[in-house]
């Protein structure tokens, strides 16, 4: 893992002191809230629905054992004992008192962590591949590429006043799970005919008001060009990205007006006098990072053989585990979709024990997934069971991993300012519904997303089932589609009719589950039913 | 009526307006008519409140329900967290 050198150290305690001194002066009534609003916004932290949030950076998702007792640590002494596990990778606070700010961002300086570029219309904590270091099916991990942009993006002055809030994903496989076509910037790490790699890039993708699938700007960028050809990209949207209407202001909107020839023809062009800067992190540089992220020791002559004498750990071995890239290992997935729990939430003896877990099985390393579940990222299969019965006992084993009750649902109106319906009471209704993981897993891969509000944090649109909470008239309706993706096959979801109340939206996805097992062919999902069979039977369905 | 809400600036947590003060309790709002305005103006400028809205509100026989089911949540508490909630029996849903 990353570790920061003494100019990463030295930034962060600055920034903290710096906000300690803004918090001070809001206190005493220095400053308005008009004044302060965006400098606490620019530490992460935020005035919600309750009380203030505080947004927390989990850079590519991943983190170690101290990190995440850190973690815990902030919800059992400042929270009310629970943090929220965001589709942003980060995790959340939602009962932040402003006089404990500070303390708390000293606190995490101390494990190397912030609430930088969590907020703000910046380029934000960089995200990526949760298997990243540990997948089968990667060219390379893509983490230290992620840390270059970290490291490039922070405070970078020319971009720390952006149009609009700007989100970048690195991934090093074909399978793309970490969403990143719905990116404003999605870097693909490829191999091309001469075996050289480099990155495949993607410009002008999100959700959001206006979803957009990111087309590709360039098919093969020599890694030596990588920052130059980000600045690039950026001063062209930092250029001509609308500022007179916020709606409009992200670079999907850009790159859709101009069109994808001419934004790439204009980052071609700049491109050329940037990369005469001298932007490009030195071989060392990028030596130094990458050797952070070497891949830990693992074991050799180790057994792929698991015994799946307890029925239950069958299943669960099945569902939540993935292959590794090293045998005798496995990448697992540790659900925080308990049947009728809160997608993404964890209590502070969750958090512990996970990283406990971390540190015991699993190289002392985890990731966030923007899934809003956890992983262990290098886990032996001899040590499954152990992890497992712990998992259990702890109510994080439950076996849904990409099943209709592994939701991902944002915060919602329960505690989201934005919001303009409840997610979270509707994702436990329909896990209810749904509460046979038998039944779950007869029906395969089914990702369900709800968002609260038209800003997608729940990432409706990429849904195979997605719903959109809306308010109409004053009260919660529903909006339901079909379709989406954020997978490699990346398509957005298509409003299948009227919206409904919360209940008749459970009913609805009830009836288009039956529409899908009476119509699946063998082996197929929901969304392949869906899109082989189109959008009537089951509008006919539901409407009818 | 008009009652007025904002949060309190150091612990953030929501709070109306009872025509002496504030309170975590809804049921302790009254109505500010014409006045809310300005009594917002003023609260935020003395630092006894931060944010503050005037909201619409119909009285009950246990005190102003919000309008709006965003200023009931808000009255109530995350719906979702009966352990966490202000008033865990607030209605939500309208009557």
């Amino acid at each position: 893992m990353y570790k920061y050198d003494e100019y990463d150290q030295a930034i962060v305690d600055a920034r903290v002191e710096e906000f300690r001194d803004q918090v001070n002066r809001r206190i005493s009534g220095e400053m308005t809230e008009d004044q302060f609003k965006p400098l606490r916004l620019m530490n992460g932290l935020y005035l919600q629905l309750h009380a203030y949030m505080l947004r927390v950076a989990i850079p590519y998702g991943t983190l170690s054992g101290r990190q995440m007792h850190m973690l815990a640590h902030i919800a059992r002494k400042y929270d009310k004992d629970y943090g929220h596990f965001t589709t942003r990778q980060n995790i959340q606070y939602n009962w932040i008192k402003l006089s404990d700010a500070p303390d708390i961002l000293t606190e995490l300086a101390t494990v190397e962590m912030h609430a930088i570029q969590t907020s703000g219309n910046c380029i934000r904590n960089i995200s990526s591949d949760q298997y990243a270091g540990a997948a089968a099916d990667e060219i390379e991990d893509p983490r230290p590429y992620a840390e270059l942009l970290r490291q490039w993006s922070t405070f970078h002055p020319e971009f720390s006043y952006l149009p609009r809030k700007f989100k970048i994903a690195v991934i090093a496989a074909e399978e793309d799970r970490a969403a990143m076509k719905l990116h404003d910037i999605g870097l693909q790490i490829v191999r091309n005919d001469a075996g050289e790699t480099g990155f495949r890039v993607y410009v002008g993708g999100g959700m959001g008001r206006t979803p957009m699938i990111a087309p590709v700007i360039r098919d093969f960028l020599p890694k030596a060009d990588f920052l130059s050809y980000m600045e690039a990209c950026l001063r062209v949207y930092n250029r001509y990205g609308r500022r007179d209407n916020m709606y409009k202001a992200r670079i999907k909107i850009l790159v859709h007006e101009i069109g994808r020839d001419e934004y790439a023809r204009q980052v071609e062009e700049e491109f050329l006098h940037t990369k005469t800067l001298g932007l490009d992190a030195p071989e060392a540089e990028f030596a130094r990072i990458a050797a952070l992220f070497a891949s830990p020791a693992f074991e050799t002559g180790l057994t792929d053989e698991i015994d799946r004498g307890d029925p239950d750990f069958a299943v669960w071995v099945d569902q939540q585990t993935v292959a590794h890239k090293a045998p005798g290992y496995a990448i697992v997935n540790i659900s925080l979709k308990p049947t009728v729990g809160i997608p993404g939430d964890a209590s502070s003896a969750q958090i512990d024990l996970m990283a406990d877990l971390a540190t015991e099985y699993s190289f002392d390393e985890m990731r966030v997934t923007h899934a809003q579940n956890i992983v262990l990222p290098h886990v032996k299969k001899a040590d499954l069971y152990a992890v497992w019965q712990k998992l259990d006992a702890a109510g994080l084993a439950t076996p849904n991993l990409d099943l209709i009750g592994d939701i991902i649902a944002c915060p919602g109106l329960d505690y989201c300012a934005l919001a303009n319906a409840r997610s979270i009471p509707l994702a436990q209704k329909i896990a209810a519904r749904f509460a046979d993981l038998g039944a779950q897993r007869d029906l395969g891969e089914l990702k369900l997303k709800i968002s609260g509000c038209i800003n997608a944090c729940g990432h409706h649109h990429a849904g195979h089932i997605g719903i959109l909470g809306v308010d109409r008239k004053g009260e919660e309706n529903y909006q339901l589609s079909f379709g989406g993706s954020a997978a490699e096959d990346t398509s957005l979801a298509k409003i299948v009719g009227p919206g409904f109340s919360e209940d008749g939206v459970v009913d609805a996805i009830e009836t288009a589950v039956s529409v899908y097992k009476s119509l699946r062919s063998d082996g197929e999902r929901f969304i392949d039913t869906y899109r082989r069979v189109g959008e009537a039977p089951f509008k006919k369905a539901i409407y009818e | 009526m008009k009652i007025v809400t904002g949060n309190d600036l150091l612990s953030g947590d929501v709070t109306w307006w009872t025509g002496k003060g504030w309170s975590r309790y809804v049921a302790d709002a009254v109505d500010a008519g014409a006045d809310a305005e300005h009594i917002a103006h003023v609260e935020e400028a003395a630092l006894r409140v931060n944010g503050p809205i005037v909201i619409d509100a119909t009285m009950s026989d246990a005190g102003p329900i919000p309008t709006h089911i965003k200023d009931r949540i808000r009255a109530a508490g995350p719906t979702v967290r009966a352990d966490l909630a202000i008033r865990p029996d607030f209605q939500i849903e309208k009557a």
